[in-house]
């Protein structure tokens, strides 16, 4: 009994921490005063000031753009590249693994510098076109790891069997393999476009001005004095985030419960 | 089974163009003039900013290890929990990570400057004003808030796969409470906490935006020395080019030992 009480406040302590500067990013998109120490007063001014902001919705923008074509781009070119890998042979398989894992374990500073380093080379301006190959370049691993175990776990009978009756072998494919590897497609999709949404560092070092994505704009109005549209920008990250988070584990629950019942 | 290798040939040519030639690019300006001769002066050079690389190898490994200290007991808490509870704190965990590290650095900076909420609160009992942003401590902080979740996670998925029988015939044999933890919680936890720490490590080493918004211009880390060569004041790419294979050594050695670590518990586990 004693020992529960012990890790329920532990718990609570950690989670403290966690939470609390984000509490106060809230609480301060409220206050009326441009200062971050002083509170005067309640009001919705900075949400007003987010949504007149240019740079900020302009950045918006291009942060989508960029996330979903490149999302879309790196789950092509990741699902292309997981049903090759599984064909190829175990060396070859494990260079091109090796090859994937790369862009995880490298750290995000030198791959940014490294593209960096490419497209002055080639003399290519920094714009939309280098950020999203850059965001394609460290997406698409993790599309091929998300593929990967589908295609591991797949019955490999039901392809020879959609074969034998009638089918050509690329309507097998498109009918019976890209169903079964589905969930591990639409998995990738979804880490690439937050992982595109959410970079900073590699997006950092191959945009320019007039392409910025919305985690440069956030770092260039930290390093002025005083922004407090940042925190009006937070608390709406914040509720869309949680929003999105409840959704995902409630229908997550609701179909293992569905599943249950078909069990029983 | 379905085989076709030549599907994987785009990814393949990608991957050589945009992952390996920018590789071989940075070694190539690590070890060339701006004029294109080759030279051994920029490796050398990085040796004047060993104070800072050993600075931010120190607050990286304080960081880690305090994230460690901290991960430790909650993981295991966690992987203990009822289903539904272990579902709120995955989701309680993961829901800070979801926002952009800026913006969690940001209020930070908000709560340790001079006249942040900790100094005013510190006010109404006459405390005077600490000095908390543009330390140090600030740094290794910030570090610790970014990088905490991805050493609960993979602690959580090791210790998930410890039966709780385990820990009771532990208990049934008279092993004393540290000794259940030294010999069987920690062992069978191994594989989480090398990959826990290299999760931590290698974001805090390479970090520049943290160190540049709670450290002022108090700790420059290797990061930051990076980005200065490419795009501050001091625009000078090969030398940037070196410290970045410095730094790439750094990470390296630092996963060899993590690897290191797994072998030796994969041999003891044969033995047995």
């Amino acid at each position: 009994m004693k020992k529960s009480w012990l890790s329920r406040c532990y718990v609570g302590l950690v989670m403290f921490f966690l939470y609390v500067p984000i509490i106060v990013l809230i609480v301060y998109s409220f206050n009326e005063n441009k200062s971050r120490g002083v509170w005067t007063g309640f009001s919705l001014k900075w949400y007003r000031e987010l949504f007149h902001n240019e740079i900020i919705l302009q950045s918006l923008s291009n942060t989508l753009i960029v996330a979903v074509i490149s999302a879309i781009l790196a789950t092509l070119l990741g699902t292309a590249a997981a049903i090759g890998i599984f064909s190829m042979g175990r060396k070859a398989r494990s260079l091109a693994m090796n090859i994937t894992y790369f862009p995880i374990i490298n750290p995000e500073i030198v791959m940014g510098v490294s593209l960096m380093l490419l497209f002055a080379m080639c003399g290519i301006s920094l714009g939309y076109l280098t950020l999203i190959i850059a965001h394609v370049t460290f997406c698409t691993p993790y599309v091929i790891l998300n593929v990967m175990p589908k295609l591991r776990q797949m019955d490999n009978h039901i392809y020879e069997a959609a074969l034998d009756l009638g089918c050509s072998p690329m309507q097998a494919f498109y009918k019976v393999i890209i169903p079964e590897i589905m969930p591990g497609i639409l998995s990738g999709l979804m880490m690439s476009f937050t992982y595109s949404l959410d970079d900073f560092i590699i997006s950092y070092f191959v945009s320019s001005s007039t392409s910025q994505t919305l985690p440069i704009t956030i770092y260039s109005m930290t390093r002025r004095k005083v922004s407090p549209e940042i925190n009006a920008l937070s608390a709406i990250i914040f509720v869309v985030v949680l929003v999105i988070l409840i959704a995902v584990n409630v229908y997550g629950a609701r179909q293992e419960k569905q599943q249950q019942k078909r069990y029983l | 089974m379905f085989k076709n290798r030549a599907v994987s040939a785009p990814y393949l040519v990608w991957s050589a163009i945009f992952v390996i030639i920018p590789l071989g690019l940075v070694a190539y300006y690590a070890l060339t003039t701006r004029s294109g001769e080759f030279t051994l002066d920029n490796l050398a050079r990085v040796g004047q900013y060993a104070p800072v690389i050993m600075s931010s190898i120190l607050l990286s490994i304080i960081a880690t290890i305090i994230s460690l200290i901290v991960a430790y007991p909650l993981a295991f808490i966690m992987s203990r929990a009822s289903g539904n509870t272990q579902r709120t704190y995955m989701m309680l965990i993961m829901l800070p990570m979801w926002m952009n590290f800026l913006l969690r650095t940001y209020s930070w900076m908000t709560i340790l400057e001079r006249n942040g909420l900790i100094n005013r609160f510190l006010e109404l009992f006459g405390i005077g004003p600490l000095t908390m942003i543009n330390t140090p401590g600030a740094v290794v902080l910030g570090m610790i808030y970014n990088y905490l979740p991805f050493m609960i996670l993979p602690l959580y998925t090791t210790m998930l796969k410890i039966e709780h029988h385990t820990i009771e015939a532990a208990q049934d044999l008279g092993a004393t409470p540290w000794q259940v933890l030294s010999r069987v919680i920690i062992p069978l936890s191994m594989p989480g906490v090398t990959t826990g720490i290299t999760m931590v490590f290698v974001p805090c080493i390479s970090t520049f935006a943290i160190s540049r918004m709670l450290g002022g211009g108090s700790s420059m880390l290797i990061g930051d020395l990076i980005e200065l060569q490419f795009l501050g004041n001091t625009y000078n790419p090969n030398l940037g080019a070196a410290i970045s294979m410095v730094l790439m050594v750094i990470i390296l050695i630092c996963m060899a030992m993590m690897n290191m670590f797994d072998d030796g518990e994969d041999k003891e586990a044969m033995l047995l």
